[in-house]
């Protein structure tokens, strides 16, 4: 009983917002699939939507709440694709249920990333910033070589994959949710106060006796796993599955959806990467003929208006009057004093205090943050 | 050798050709405020910098309770017990004064949790979060800080923020808390107010400790034993009084 009350209280609606964003997704279209046959395009757009949404969470762990540049992300991808598909290749002979057999591709394809993330981690995460980036860059790359060149995995060819179906969504868009759940829980836990110590002061966190090797590694293989089944997800969606989807530029796209929905925001991570899948999958099917060749064009212009839209400081006003987090937002939140330390929103730091205030060096008596006292007085 | 809680071995570490230190000899005991003070560029800070772990000394040796630290990590060296703040204030800025203190709980063996526990919500990380919060806000009581809880460590006045410091250096239950110029920029009442609680911690909290400081007046009234450093050396060690009237002290300071 005391432990439901416990779940109750730690439940925060930041969390529980990403959880039912996902339930729409997942719920909407099984509900027009009952009187309706929902279409293939759709359906297909789905799985994109649920292996997007991994990839920029789990990248998310990385650049945005461990602080460090990350550019390989497609390289676990790639290996997680490669080895969790060629097992379900062949396990399809020896299993009948489909179901079971990508579940169980699933895991084995993250754990092997998340293998490779541990080995490329451990001497990388000695380095820092660019000479990180590039590293992982070079991983990235390396990994997408070498299974270019393995004849077992089809070689240049890629490896043909056999397809799930179209109820793949379902399976991908449940797994995002569990995936979802065990990074929000680490997020909200005493490690995740670790990882954010690290990102917000390295040699303090040291000093505190925070194990930073240890944290780097983790969040590094944590999020290498998740980009495994995001790969295996992508391998059952597509076939064949070909070396040169890995490319840099695709993980390039994946920082996209994590900088544009903010460092260390998981919403915004969930939304971007939704909305970046979204477009790219319109402009693919809406600019045919001639027009295919406007498609970079207009996706390049769409991300800088909505980079503009978000950063820009003349806008502020505008972008807080219709911000989704105030809809939901009660009066009582928006008062400063009460407001937490939120790491969803690193970048922006309220002033509770004013300035002329803290800079004084006047002794002072009474402390003119204790908001009741006065009131007590009056009484 | 037990009885000291702090013994240094001909400590010393030379950058290049720079003797930044050299052969410091402490000998700090058991619940004593030990000062380490001496002019701008002595190797004060470098000390402690060779007491947690940043240096690795070149020559000489320390002990901890009798336990050779010498060469271990920074963490290993917070986990046997010694804990510091800065000479320049580093806060964890972006987080909430009471998650500063938390993440100083983070080590201690009674809050320990696994990755796995806490990635599956069992009923152990909700007792051990609820464990560090309550210790979390006891602490922040003792430095006044619990008004102050939820707000960012950023937006917090100079000295609070020095405050909210030595509150997460105790967080992680040191034997011995190294403050480097704990007073740096305080006005008058807030060094008094300083100067209070450290006594307070050293009497309730059984530990020791080695403070840097420039306020003369701060080190005397607090201090029952000092080292003078200059260029790296021992000038000077003993009492207050005797050291800091020691013609080679006066001279180190004033200029002969």
């Amino acid at each position: 009983m005391s432990y439901l009350k416990n779940v109750k209280k730690g439940m925060r609606f930041k969390d529980m917002f990403n959880y039912l964003i996902i339930v729409v997704m997942l719920v909407v279209p099984l509900l027009i699939g009952v009187f309706d046959n929902l279409p293939r395009s759709s359906s297909g757009l789905l799985a994109q939507m649920a292996y997007s949404i991994l990839l920029a969470v789990s990248l998310n762990l990385v650049v945005g709440f461990l602080g460090e540049l990350s550019l390989g992300h497609a390289g676990f991808m790639c290996v997680g694709a490669y080895i969790g598909c060629y097992l379900a290749k062949e396990l399809y002979d020896v299993i009948d249920s489909k179901l079971l057999v990508l579940i169980i591709s699933m895991l084995v394809g993250g754990l092997v990333a998340a293998v490779f993330g541990f080995i490329i981690g451990l001497p990388a995460l000695r380095l820092k910033g660019d000479y990180l980036a590039i590293v992982t860059l070079a991983f990235g790359e390396i990994v997408r070589t070498i299974f270019k060149n393995l004849p077992t995995f089809g070689a240049a060819l890629g490896l043909s994959t056999k397809k799930y179906g179209n109820d793949l969504y379902i399976v991908a868009l449940v797994v995002v949710l569990i995936s979802l759940f065990l990074i929000q829980n680490i997020i909200r836990s005493k490690h995740g106060r670790a990882i954010t110590a690290i990102r917000d002061n390295e040699i303090a966190a040291k000093a505190m006796g925070i194990n930073i090797t240890y944290y780097k590694l983790f969040v590094f293989v944590f999020a290498a796993f998740f980009a495994g089944i995001a790969g295996v997800i992508y391998g059952s969606y597509v076939t064949p599955v070909v070396y040169s989807f890995f490319s840099f530029n695709y993980s390039i796209e994946i920082l996209v959806m994590v900088v544009l929905g903010g460092m260390g925001n998981i919403t915004g991570s969930i939304i971007s990467a939704v909305f970046i899948t979204y477009l790219n999958f319109t402009l693919q099917t809406q600019l045919s003929g001639d027009l295919a060749a406007l498609r970079y064009l207009v996706y390049a212009i769409i991300l800088i208006v909505v980079v503009i839209f978000n950063n820009a400081p003349a806008l502020k006003s505008v972008r807080e009057r219709f911000s989704i987090s105030n809809l939901f937002r009660s009066k009582k939140k928006n008062n400063p004093s009460k407001q937490y330390s939120d790491t969803n929103r690193w970048d922006v730091v309220t002033t509770k205090i004013p300035m002329d205030e803290v800079l004084t060096t006047d002794v002072k008596q009474e402390d003119p943050y204790k908001p009741d006292k006065k009131e007590k007085g009056g009484k | 050798m037990a009885d000291y809680v702090l013994e240094t071995k001909n400590l010393g570490i030379s950058f290049g050709g720079l003797k930044a230190a050299q052969d410091v000899n402490l000998k700090i005991k058991k619940g004593q405020i030990y000062g380490l003070i001496g002019p701008n560029g002595a190797g004060k800070t470098t000390v402690f910098n060779l007491l947690t772990g940043v240096y690795k000394p070149t020559t000489g040796t320390f002990f901890l309770d009798g336990e050779e630290l010498n060469g271990k990590t920074q963490e290993t060296i917070n986990h046997k017990g010694i804990a510091r703040t800065f000479q320049n204030i580093r806060l964890f800025n972006n987080m909430s004064v009471i998650r500063n203190v938390l993440v100083g709980l983070h080590n201690q063996p009674e809050f320990k949790c696994n990755p796995f526990v806490s990635m599956l919500k069992l009923p152990k990380h909700y007792s051990t979060e609820e464990r560090m919060r309550d210790k979390a806000k006891e602490i922040l009581r003792i430095f006044d800080l619990y008004e102050e809880r939820n707000n960012l460590a950023c937006n917090l006045p100079y000295g609070k923020q020095r405050k909210l410091e030595i509150a997460r250096a105790l967080a992680t239950n040191p034997k011995l808390l190294l403050l480097d110029e704990p007073a740096a920029g305080m006005n008058p009442h807030e060094t008094q107010e300083l100067m209070d609680t450290v006594r307070f911690l050293r009497d309730n909290f059984d530990i020791t400790i080695l403070l840097i400081e420039h306020d003369l007046k701060f080190v005397s009234g607090l201090c029952d034993e000092i080292t003078v450093l200059n260029f790296g050396t021992v000038l000077c060690q003993g009492k207050v009084d005797d050291a800091l009237n020691d013609p080679e002290v006066v001279k180190a300071y004033i200029g002969g």
